[in-house]
């Protein structure tokens, strides 16, 4: 086949990417080379336009075993064990099909962990989607969300891995354009950590599990281009999964590890057998010489292309030591999949593939893995449509606005999720979905892990620097609610069109407040992965950087966000916050009672924020409170009703004493904030006094009613059952029977 | 006592029936490999909840073929103590040591809460440390525990008071709330919720003993069939 310059375009590579692919290979590619490079060199596979300023971002701790580079990040946990894990995303293929999309990208951040030889223990899932009410895109998004939530169900639940946590946002700018981002945490010890590396000449280089087949092809591509009328007929590219299979491949690798006979494994994501066979030589520094002769195949008739381009699921590949490849062999026969010798680790550090002895591909695997592209690519200021002032607030009735706020999607209790969700397989979820973070325990060990994952893509519109501050003190904050001390971050960078300059502004400022955030809270950056491209016919979606960090705590029962008896006081640590008037154009109040945008994102005071974590880890460590609950969307009203959201539908009655008014004091959502009930409101008082922090002491839990005053006017009186109720089936509302709201108006 | 934890290639509970058994109770726990052809020296037997197969057919379809199915079958003829949890019951079924069938839950989807359950009968080995019409609350975790049978089956499992739980909140559709049944000879249980779930103070939930202790303190016992 000729390389013209349609074909060159067809694969996503511009004409100077293609001069640098003649200089590097001092020759014209064959077309099986020009699709290997259109692959790795995809921004999906390469980060060509976010990787100089990935290079800002903190990636050290006396903690991290494992930076960026690898599969999934390491952390060491103490006791000589470690906990292996990462975020994906997978938002395109779950735009074109979103069971199989949202299925296989469960699948493909399980293969990261488990490649490693972490098991994976864990996975949440931050998920993002247009309104479900939207007259025009409503019945599309309402099936996007169906059809993602049963795919993670499907994958999740069979594989054996629980889903227990992330987070549900609804927002116009996803319509047509849903995010989907998965993250896992597997667990290890130190003597069973495995890499992705291809070393010594004349070892083996297997393959195992699924066959091949022309699934997937140039699936990297798809995700790093824009979504047009087009992309439907995209579906092809989208690859079928099957836990099953993957469940067998996790037992079969975990096993064949134990052998020693393993060098180096990698799974076959992105780009299957191009990216696995050229990285594995790349860090070794070896080159990896294969013939497609012994690839199992689901389908005859492939060519080198389809089959160095295929993505089918549930692959890896693997370096074994030469002489000892039937132990390994034993091991997936014991498991019923297939492994075979496909090729050998050469000294030429080439990427040399074959097909019956004939050569289809011979790039230095440096070239590919290692020498894509990167840009600097011009920006200028944020792109930003919001504008500074919001409407004239006027609201008297806040029972009735706080009601509209727990009915709103993002509001509103996710338990149609996470119901559908196997949250307690293996038995270590001490807590589940619902919380403010996840805590799973490892066995045999005094140590459990908390994990959660946030992001807000309305602060990150109004603000991208600063809304990724926020982000990640929020999600600190939420770790030390439950008790754990943050020690690592991974991150899942979704954004628009790199190429605009505006929106290239979004993400070096987002990058560079991630940096500063976790520089500051000592949690460094182990890996991740950036999503770009995400516009739908010229629209792009909100700048949306989504944080997961973890940490750990000791072993114990949680305390729990709800209150869990009458007559305790309740505690605002960190205090009720000083926000300025443009901070309620950021809220929930805003989008959900005003249907607006505007002002700025709320001010993060990080010394501040650190001090208030610092108190709550020591009270939930030392049992001094009865309950803990993070302050965050919807403010201080919806997180003192979602505190009466336990099984004893307890009430509160509160009494503020604050000049805000009373829209911003309900409902603004400054950071640095956290809801205690306590029996002891002087051990409080006393910490936050020895931290430099507020507290303050604004009611006491009672029976059934929730009751809020400011300076004893009535501002919110209800049933906490009637609220409760609201809540908890409004998903399902929106879901089955929505309102269609007319947009426009 | 000594229990034996079938492991399909797509169990994956197995190892939480091991440790409920092994580091909650005290007791022995040991795997048996789904191409075993005999059971080995247990007392009773537990097949786990999972995807035994894959159950891209139906759930335990496939299940009922493996070798080690034939040597439950002759365990449990013989009066051996056999428990079926969730996944470990659609393969009862299937295989015909339980009758009825687990079809796909009335809503479609797959459902994970803890759920109130009625300890219909204290006559069994994996009840008699509970009292009747006691309360547990039980994790379920399925998409296909919606039981059915024919009405006459239905009747006669009453009648011989075989129903052990059952949903004081239907979950899934189930017919008459059953939630769990016994064979004829009571040796044999299979039951949709995950007692081995709820066997640990740190996950919150302790219920799960009730059924567990049962199991363990019952001995062998005498066959009835």
């Amino acid at each position: 086949m000729k390389i013209t310059p349609d074909v060159i375009a067809a694969h996503q590579l511009t004409s100077s990417e293609y001069e640098k692919i003649l200089g590097l290979l001092g020759r014209e590619p064959s077309i099986t080379e020009l699709g290997i490079f259109g692959v790795m060199w995809s921004e999906h596979c390469s980060y060509k336009s976010s990787r100089i300023h990935l290079k800002k971002l903190p990636t050290e701790s006396s903690r991290v075993l494992q930076g960026p580079g690898e599969n999934a990040g390491i952390i060491d946990v103490g006791d000589g064990i470690a906990i292996a894990f990462k975020i994906e995303s997978h938002n395109h293929p779950s735009f074109i099909e979103p069971f199989q999309g949202a299925a296989t990208g469960v699948g493909g951040i399980l293969r990261d962990i488990f490649t490693m030889g972490a098991r994976p223990i864990a996975v949440l899932d931050s998920i993002r989607f247009g309104r479900l009410d939207d007259p025009k895109t409503g019945e599309r998004n309402r099936r996007i969300l169906e059809g993602v939530v049963s795919g993670i169900a499907h994958y999740g639940n069979c594989f054996g891995v629980p889903t227990v946590g992330g987070e549900c946002a609804f927002e116009e700018s996803y319509d047509g354009n849903p995010l989907v981002n998965v993250f896992a945490l597997g667990v290890f010890r130190h003597d069973e950590i495995f890499y992705g590396k291809a070393s010594g000449v004349g070892n083996s280089v297997i393959y195992v599990g699924a066959k091949t087949g022309r699934d997937g092809i140039h699936g990297a591509s798809m995700a790093s281009a824009e979504f047009t009328e087009e992309s439907k007929q995209k579906r092809p590219n989208v690859q079928v999964g099957d836990p099953f299979m993957e469940k067998l491949l996790l037992e079969a690798c975990l096993e064949a590890m134990k052998t020693g006979a393993i060098v180096g494994i990698q799974d076959m994501g992105a780009a299957g057998l191009t990216s696995s066979t050229c990285e594995m030589g790349s860090r070794a520094g070896t080159g990896i010489e294969i013939d497609l002769q012994y690839v199992p195949q689901r389908e005859s008739g492939m060519t080198p292309y389809e089959m160095m381009l295929s993505e089918s699921q549930e692959r890896m590949l693997l370096v074994a030591e030469r002489g000892r490849e039937e132990e390994v062999f034993a091991v997936f026969r014991k498991w019923g999949l297939d492994a075979v010798a496909i090729g050998v680790v050469t000294d030429d550090g080439l990427l040399r593939v074959k097909n019956h002895g004939e050569v289809f591909a011979e790039i230095p695997n440096r070239a590919l893995a290692d020498e894509a592209p990167k840009y600097n690519r011009p920006f200028t200021s944020p792109l930003r449509t919001a504008p500074q002032h919001g409407p004239d607030i006027r609201s008297n009735d806040f029972t009735s606005d706080l009601k509209k706020l727990l009915a709103s999607g993002d509001l509103c209790s996710k338990k149609w999720i996470y119901e559908q969700y196997d949250y307690q397989v293996r038995t270590n979820t001490l807590a589940g979905p619902g919380g403010d973070a996840a805590i799973v325990r490892i066995k045999g060990t005094n140590t459990s892990v908390a994990m959660a994952l946030d992001g807000n893509g309305r602060y990150c519109a109004l603000d991208p620097r600063e809304g990724t501050k926020l982000i990640v003190a929020e999600c600190c904050r939420n770790l030390s609610t439950v008790g754990a001390l943050p020690i690592a971050t991974t991150n899942n960078l979704n954004f628009g069109n790199p190429e605009r300059p505006e929106i290239m502004a979004q993400i070096v400022e987002s990058i560079e407040g991630l940096a500063e955030a976790c520089k500051f809270f000592e949690v460094p950056v182990t890996g991740g992965n950036v999503s770009l491209y995400n516009e739908t016919l010229g629209t792009p979606i909100f700048p949306t950087p989504v944080v997961g960090i973890v940490g750990t705590l000791e072993t114990a029962i949680p305390v729990g966000t709800a209150f869990k008896k009458g007559g305790l006081a309740i505690i605002a640590l960190g205090g009720l916050g000083n926000p300025d008037s443009h901070e309620l154009g950021a809220t929930q109040y805003a989008k959900v009672i005003c249907d607006s945008l505007w002002g700025k994102p709320p001010a993060l005071n990080m010394d501040y924020e650190k001090r208030v974590q610092s108190t709550i880890r020591e009270l939930v460590r030392e049992r001094s409170v009865e309950s803990a609950h993070d302050v965050g969307e919807g403010g201080l009203a919806v997180a003192l009703v979602e505190s009466c959201f336990g099984p004893g539908n307890l009430g509160a009655d509160v009494n503020l004493d604050s000049s805000l008014p009373p829209e911003m004091l309900l409902f603004h959502e400054g950071p640095s904030r956290i809801l205690v009930s306590t029996g002891d409101p002087q051990k409080v008082f006393d910490a936050a006094r020895k931290n430099r922090v507020d507290a303050v002491a604004i009611g006491v839990t009672l029976e059934s009613r929730v009751i809020i005053r400011n300076r004893n006017q009535l501002l919110i009186d209800s049933r906490v059952d009637e609220l409760k109720d609201l809540w908890t089936h409004s998903l399902e509302d929106l879901l089955h029977n929505p309102v269609l709201v007319n947009t426009n108006v | 006592m000594k229990v034996g934890v079938v492991v399909f290639p797509g169990s994956n509970c197995d190892h939480d029936a091991w440790y409920a058994i092994s580091r909650n109770l005290g007791q022995r726990a040991e795997f048996i490999w789904h191409d075993s052809r005999a059971v080995g020296d247990v007392d009773a037997v537990i097949l786990p909840g999972g995807f035994s197969y894959g159950d891209y057919l139906r759930c335990g379809a496939i299940a009922k073929f493996s070798p080690v199915l034939q040597a439950v079958k002759t365990f449990a003829r013989d009066g051996g103590l056999v428990l079926g949890i969730c996944n470990g019951f659609q393969v009862l079924t299937e295989a015909g040591l339980l009758p009825g069938a687990l079809v796909r839950n009335a809503n479609l989807k797959f459902v994970c809460k803890a759920v109130p359950l009625e300890v219909v009968t204290t006559d069994s080995p994996f009840t008699h440390e509970a009292a009747k019409g006691q309360t547990l609350t039980l994790p379920v975790a399925h998409g296909e525990g919606c039981y059915v049978a024919d009405e006459q089956v239905l009747d006669q499992l009453e009648a011989e008071d075989r129903v052990v739980l059952r949903y004081r909140v239907n979950c899934n559709g189930s017919m008459r709330n059953i939630a769990g049944i016994l064979n004829a000879g009571r040796n044999v249980m299979g039951m949709m919720p995950h007692p081995e779930r709820a066997a640990d103070p740190l996950v919150g939930n302790t219920d799960g003993l009730t059924i567990l202790n049962s199991l363990v303190t019952a001995g062998v016992p005498a066959s009835r069939s």
